[in-house]
């Protein structure tokens, strides 16, 4: 018995020795600067850079809550993720069945449509900024020269923002759907073949509901990396410009505070916010996963 | 209803042969078995029926047209897969009804073939479940209702009995006899259980790496084995084959001569015998042998015997014959009415004058 127990430490001991490194970088980098968050949050920096900032407990929560700078990025949020999610993945799901098929040549269609993943947020963001350049892009090139500027636009500045992204996203949605539909069931596959369905009774009926796992996970994944956007509205409209074109997504408001206001303690509120978003979303997907796209036993 | 017909048809996967040249008629309303160990291109000749699978050469027909062009869903043939293959995500009534929505059913009819199907398989109580809140057994028989139910012109089945325990096993075999010749739909069912084949087909094709050996009646393929692959194929344990030579009428197993009825048409020479076991006995007298083993099945055993130069032979006893023990001197007797003659070289089985 005994022996058995020291056995049984001295294996929990190696497991902590084993996983030290990796626990020790996540604290350093992860955990402290985590809970640090909340401690800025209850703190109000004065006008004043260079100043002490003072404990003013959840008062500023409160306004930042109530500031009409914080709805309106919240709204722009969330019509960024409407844009860029479903678009995004019904584009990805087409792609990959597009490309399901034992078709000569047809790796090489894989590798160009998943290639966006690989592509860095910066240089996607400079090729599109040229396309949609008031000057020499695509539209002038067509003949149509909208007044302002599209990226200048309150308007057409966020879809052009999110259609960088939507176009990033198609590659990681492409990867994971194929995925998903090479390992679907074959022969279920084949079985709906044999009973009659047609291309579209196909699709609707069996592809997608044996893929729904595939697409509750390719919503989640989008969903997350919606959320982080960044280097594009950066790039395309940096900060000046970001209030007035409705283009400060959340996570580019923490920026704002934090970098161009010098403002930590609105940072610090902003990003709770987000993380407590992000986190309820992901929570009631995943009971949603659970509940509707499980199949017992298969 | 209808035959199929298969006409010098040969399916190659990158180069290899799958099936070579099946030549095969599968009459209007019959339950062909198609028998072969492993591998043998079963699964391959099924799916070129319903055409997912597209030959390489030679054509495939059902009741007279040639089908090698036809897409699976115009063909009206329904498959059983090894898998089963349902739709997970759908309740077992939708799973049933599925190929008749897509034929454009009214609700009404639709209701009552599924109801009549699910009744027939004792499935009344379960179609508000979905296939993961089923037995194996169960999920089977959805299966095969999903089959019926289009009442099409040919069923396939791809060893549909593989999953299922023993006992459930001889309840579903019988399960689908008594269906298939009530419904007189034609079938072709595939499987590598010999007893399954021998119980349920009016003829099986025996398959062999891709070719086929021997089509005929059950019983015709146990007592006359084209080769003597199909020879030892059939039949549990199947049949023992022993190296002899010939002279006429007269074989010589291991210095012992047997006289037989009537010699083949073949000069004297090596062949190759064949014995059931149940044509053998122990005996004080005939081709000595060694026991190996004794395997005793309640109502009879099998008594596995060594001769001299190693070949093994099964016999077959009665309950009430006394037991050999392992390592015991006996000698064999086997029956000259009941002896087949194979070509030592082919394998092939020789004719014997009557
Ligand atoms: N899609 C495929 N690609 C390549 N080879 C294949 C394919 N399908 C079958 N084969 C080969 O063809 C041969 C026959 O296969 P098949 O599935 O018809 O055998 P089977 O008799 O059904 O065997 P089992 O009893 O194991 O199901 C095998 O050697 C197999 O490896
Ligand atoms: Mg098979």
């Amino acid at each position: 018995m005994s022996a058995l127990r020291s056995r049984r430490h001295r294996e929990w001991g190696l497991a902590y020795l084993l996983l030290a490194p990796a626990l020790l970088v996540f604290a350093v980098f992860t955990f402290y600067p985590f809970l640090r968050n909340f401690k800025l949050a209850l703190y109000q920096n004065p006008p004043y850079p260079g100043l002490p900032a003072h404990y003013v407990g959840l008062h500023q929560v409160g306004s930042v809550l109530a500031s009409t700078s914080f709805h309106q990025s919240l709204v722009s949020t969330l019509l960024y993720v409407v844009m860029v999610v479903p678009v995004g993945l019904i584009g990805g799901l087409l792609l990959a069945v597009a490309a399901h098929k034992a078709i000569r040549g047809m790796a090489w269609f894989r590798l160009i449509f998943s290639s966006t993943v690989v592509t860095s947020v910066a240089v996607a963001a400079v090729v599109f900024g040229t396309l949609m350049d008031p000057v020499v892009g695509l539209l002038p090139w067509l003949g149509i020269n909208p007044h302002p500027a599209i990226l200048e636009n309150p308007t057409w500045a966020l879809p052009a923002v999110s259609l960088i992204a939507v176009w990033q996203f198609l590659g990681l949605s492409f990867v994971i759907m194929t995925a998903g539909l090479q390992s679907l069931p074959d022969e279920v596959l084949e079985a709906a073949r044999l009973d009659g369905a047609g291309g579209w009774t196909m699709f609707w009926r069996v592809t997608v509901p044996l893929l729904s796992p595939t697409l509750f996970f390719g919503l989640v994944v989008g969903t997350i990396y919606a959320f982080q956007s960044f280097g594009q509205i950066d790039i395309l409209i940096g900060p000046q410009n970001s209030q007035f074109t409705h283009t400060d997504v959340l996570l580019y408001s923490v920026y704002q505070a934090l970098s161009i206001q010098d403002n930590p303690g609105v940072a610090a509120v902003l990003s709770i916010v987000l993380f407590t978003i992000l986190l309820v979303f992901t929570l009631v997907q995943l009971r949603f996963l659970e509940r509707r796209v499980t199949y017992a036993g298969n | 209803m209808a035959r199929v017909n298969f006409e010098g048809v040969s399916k190659a996967f990158d180069g290899a042969l799958a099936v070579d040249d099946l030549h095969l008629d599968v009459h209007d309303g019959e339950l062909l078995v198609l028998l072969g160990p492993s591998g043998c291109g079963k699964t391959t000749v099924l799916r070129m029926v319903a055409g997912l699978e597209d030959p390489t050469a030679g054509t495939v027909s059902i009741g007279d047209v040639i089908v090698n062009d036809v897409e699976p869903k115009d063909r009206d043939v329904a498959m059983v897969f090894q898998s089963y293959a349902l739709y997970p995500h759908m309740t077992l009534r939708r799973n049933i009804e599925f190929p008749l929505r897509q034929q454009k059913v009214p609700a009404a009819e639709r209701a009552r073939r599924v109801d009549e199907a699910a009744g027939t398989l004792g499935l009344g109580d379960l179609l508000d479940r979905k296939p993961g809140q089923l037995s194996g057994g169960q999920r089977q028989r959805v299966a095969l209702a999903r089959a019926i139910v289009r009442d099409p012109q040919v069923f396939l089945m791809d060893e549909p009995l593989s999953n299922l325990d023993a006992t459930l096993r001889i309840q579903t075999r019988a399960d689908i006899v008594s269906l298939q010749r009530r419904l007189g739909t034609t079938t072709i069912y595939v499987t590598h259980d010999q007893v399954e084949a021998m119980t349920m087909g009016h003829r099986i094709a025996v398959m062999r790496d891709g070719r086929l050996q021997q089509v005929a009646a059950p019983q015709d393929l146990y007592e006359r084995p084209a080769n003597t692959f199909v020879a030892s194929f059939l039949g549990s344990p199947g049949m023992n084959l022993v190296p002899a030579s010939v002279d006429g009428a007269v074989v010589t197993v291991d210095g012992t001569r047997v006289e037989l009825p009537a010699g083949p048409a073949v000069a004297a020479g090596p062949v190759t015998v064949g014995v059931r076991p149940e044509a053998a006995s122990l005996a004080p007298e005939g081709i000595a042998a060694t026991v190996v083993l004794v395997e005793q099945l309640g109502a009879e055993a099998h008594v596995i015997c060594a001769l001299v130069d190693g070949t093994r032979v099964v016999v077959r006893q009665e309950n009430r014959a006394a037991r050999p023990d392992l390592g015991d001197a006996v000698a064999i007797r086997v029956d000259p009415a009941q002896l087949l003659l194979f070509d030592a070289d082919t394998g092939a089985r020789l004719e014997l004058g009557r």
